[in-house]
């Protein structure tokens, strides 16, 4: 008995910091259907206390996964954003009121960010919602956003094929990351790819796309191989590509999985003078975890890395360095989550109004001097226009730009100017 | 009156409550509450399945999975034209077992009766063999990376890891506006209901007295004469169809299916409300259901950067402390009053009499 008298204390306590009073009673009555109610009434006050939004303040929500296996990479996103809100208002913020960020952990469940997101929009009043990084946490946004006619800013590269008055897409569309790629490889390496990638929708579609831009090039696909999501053996494939002997490896692995296969490959004594891997997946921050030795002369497609040469990134290096460590970096969805604050920013200043159709309909046509260099927002399709380089890996972990396509790149999400896309269209 | 009468007033009671909520809560908490009534409602043939028949089955998230996805490709079609995302996956045809669930009610059963289907015939050939507890559990476990691993590989059927979203209506009603989420909230409240009642009915029942002989002792009750591999079989489809039935609820005020809701962590989630919930008993899944779901959402809302600290806490308590959950508690607390009303010797009867039923 004496078992149960502490059970039932430490439940109590737990569940008196949990859910309140209404825990409680629930434990005396049986009542969990009342409680959990009571439960969500509790929530609204409890928000409404934290964030304290006047007249004088302008509240945007931040929907990243801060637990979950997305967070190593979605922490850091939001980190950037954060510290764009906190130059703005030191800047005297928007419309000169202060920028109140309300943050939501999305845990890398679907739901939860639909939920967060119409939290967000319903009950904080936030027209703006910078966050998500999956495609799937994208999609479960969309709806919501659509439905309560407010703004998502989404940081990270994809698969394309989407475009929503609702979403401004700041990360690469495929013609900005993937096709120029395929073209350089083919152009300075070789013609015979071997596509890799984690078992979800982007690889997927990206080796599709790669496929159709192959055969319209002449070149050929010699293996094309997908493994779940956290996947660490990669003996098999590494033997696949010892028999097929690839030119290239299109690498669209994600996660762990890259840690696993970089250090298999290099165990296999395959070097990068033997095959070249590029990655689409692996930024800076992927290179401390996969570690550089490996990564070494290996190649990455992003719009921007921490090297990248303008001012601006010097200086957007310097405070990200400065406001969360030395030993931090940066990279390109860090980058991207940075810049699309000050592009909402401006177009709220040019709007003179948070309301979504003002700031939609005044984004169109705004520029900015990104630390990427200069990025423009396409009103049509709500993308943005970027400069495409491809780096490759040295050994402390930073890349050198080998190639970029010299000027901002249109985005065209739906591969409209590509014949040989049709069949993906 | 009897301490059980006084339980059944108050499972009545808990229901008006339930049923009132759409004037007292705003959308967005309705909405909340509405999900996790969904998911009271997978968790409560779950609690059948495990408290009464002693079945662990780790894999519930395919069933409810299926039916998540069955309400989801009505709701597309109901859109109009084919899902996009065939469109560049270079599937420019509607497949015929996409076609099927343009029609609501094929959907509907459908959504039910596949899940019960695949349940019987997966439970023929093992509850047949012998095959339980453990190895039932872990082919479970197995079964849903088979079923998690084929929807992620054909995108071009089923949209992938992005799973399918973005629905507009429902018979004709906008989806999104405040008096078709307070109907779907109703008609959840009604089927959770319809279920419990069901549910009762079934463990109150002879057929509940030998499914609870089977799990305290399976051979003995073979023995007795009881063929009782029927009787798994009939309560794991059951328990499948219920799964089905919830999550059609489910995707209804969520708006979006996708793998990663039917896998390994949501299906032992699952598991897990029942546990906390109390097993062998009605309630017990009920209350976890909605209490884990509730407090998950309260303390990553109110501390979204440590509130999984708190939750796996929670979990560990529960299972070190409270072996038999919240329902556990009660019974012993009243069990306790009883003893000390009726003196000592009465209290283990009382707990007996207590263990029973609801």
């Amino acid at each position: 008995m004496k078992k149960y008298k502490w059970g039932i204390a430490l439940f109590s306590t737990v569940f008196i910091l949990s859910a309140c009073a209404a825990g409680d009673e629930a434990a005396d009555t049986g009542f969990g259907e009342a409680s959990a109610g009571e439960d969500e009434l509790s929530d609204s006050e409890e928000n409404s206390e934290e964030v304290v939004v006047d007249e004088d303040s302008i509240p945007v929500g931040l929907l990243h996964s801060l637990s979950g296996t997305m967070a190593i990479s979605e922490t850091s996103v939001r980190d950037a954003v954060m510290l764009a809100i906190d130059e703005i208002n030191e800047d005297g913020g928007v419309l000169g009121k202060e920028i109140v960020p309300i943050v939501e952990d999305g845990a890398s469940d679907e739901p939860v960010f639909s939920e967060r997101a119409s939290k967000l929009l319903q009950q904080d009043d936030v027209t703006a919602i910078f966050g998500t990084w999956t495609s799937a946490s994208r999609q479960a946004v969309k709806p919501v956003v659509e439905e309560h006619n407010g703004l998502l800013f989404y940081p990270v590269q994809y698969e394309g094929m989407e475009s929503s008055p609702n979403i401004f897409y700041n990360g690469a569309a495929p013609n900005q990351q993937i096709v120029p790629a395929v073209e350089w490889l083919f152009d300075n390496v070789g013609d015979s790819f071997f596509l890799l990638g984690s078992d979800y929708v982007f690889p997927r579609t990206a080796n599709q796309i790669i496929q159709a831009q192959l055969d319209d090039l002449g070149g050929e696909v010699v293996r094309e191989e997908y493994t779940p999501m956290g996947h660490t053996d990669y003996n098999t494939i590494i033997s696949h590509i010892r028999d097929t002997d690839p030119d290239v490896i299109f690498n669209t692995l994600n996660g762990d999985s890259n840690v696993a296969f970089f250090n298999q490959l290099a165990d296999a004594g395959i070097t990068s003078d033997d095959v070249t891997v590029l990655s689409v997946s692996v930024a800076e921050e992927e290179i401390r975890g996969i570690g550089a030795e490996v990564l070494e002369g290996h190649l990455a497609s992003w719009n921007y890395y921490q090297t990248t040469d303008t001012p601006e990134n010097e200086t957007f290096v310097s405070n990200f360095k400065e406001a969360y460590g030395e030993n931090r970096v940066t990279g390109d969805p860090i980058e991207a989550a940075y810049f699309m604050v000050y592009l909402w920013a401006q177009a709220v200043e040019e709007a003179g109004s948070t309301e979504t159709d003002a700031v939609r309909e005044a984004a169109a046509g705004i520029t900015f001097d990104a630390p990427n260099g200069p990025v423009e927002i396409d009103g049509d399709n709500q993308h943005v226009y970027k400069t495409v380089r491809i780096g490759e890996v040295q050994s402390d972990g930073q890349f050198e730009e080998v190639w970029n396509s010299g000027e901002p790149v249109k985005p065209d999400p739906f591969l409209e100017n590509y014949d040989w896309a049709e069949a993906i269209q | 009156m009897s301490y059980l009468y006084s339980k059944k007033t108050l499972v009545i009671l808990g229901f008006v409550i339930l049923l009132i909520m759409p004037f007292v809560l705003a959308p967005f908490n309705l909405n909340l509450l509405g999900r996790f009534l969904a998911y009271a409602i997978l968790a409560l043939g779950i609690g059948v399945l495990w408290g009464y028949a002693g079945i662990l089955s780790l894999g519930h998230g395919i069933f409810f999975g299926f039916g998540a996805y069955a309400m989801a490709m009505y709701l597309t079609l109901q859109s109009g034209g084919i899902p996009d995302f065939m469109g560049w996956n270079g599937i420019t045809e509607l497949p015929w077992f996409w076609a099927i669930f343009s029609n609501p009610i094929v959907a509907i059963v459908l959504a039910i009766a596949v899940p019960m289907l695949f349940a019987g015939i997966l439970g023929f050939f093992t509850f047949r063999n012998r095959i339980t507890g453990v190895y039932f559990t872990i082919l479970t476990q197995a079964l849903v990376i088979v079923v998690t691993t084929l929807i992620i590989s054909q995108q071009q059927y089923t949209g992938g890891t992005n799973g399918i979203t973005g629905f507009d209506t429902i018979f004709g009603y906008s989806l999104n506006s405040v008096a078709t989420q307070q109907m779907i909230y109703w008609t959840t409240v009604v089927f959770l209901g319809l279920v419990f009642l069901i549910c009762y009915k079934l463990v109150n029942s002879r057929f509940g007295k030998v499914l609870i002989a089977i799990r305290d002792g399976e051979n003995r009750t073979r023995f007795l004469g009881y063929n009782t591999s029927i009787y798994q079989v009939i309560v794991y489809s059951f328990s499948a169809g219920v799964a089905g039935l919830a999550g059609m609820l489910f995707v209804l005020q969520v708006g979006i299916i996708t793998p990663s809701m039917m896998g390994i962590v949501p299906s032992i989630e699952m598991v897990l409300w029942v546990a906390i919930g109390g097993r062998g008993t009605l309630i017990g899944p009920v209350i976890g259901a909605l209490l884990t779901n509730g407090a998950s959402t309260w303390f990553s809302q109110t501390y979204p950067d440590a509130w999984l600290f708190f939750i796996g806490l929670v979990f560990v308590l529960v299972v070190v402390f409270m072996p038999k959950g919240i329902m556990g508690i009660i019974s012993t607390i009243q069990a306790r009053r009883r003893a000390k009303k009726y003196g000592k010797g009465r209290k283990e009867e009382a707990k007996l009499y207590n263990s029973s039923s609801i």
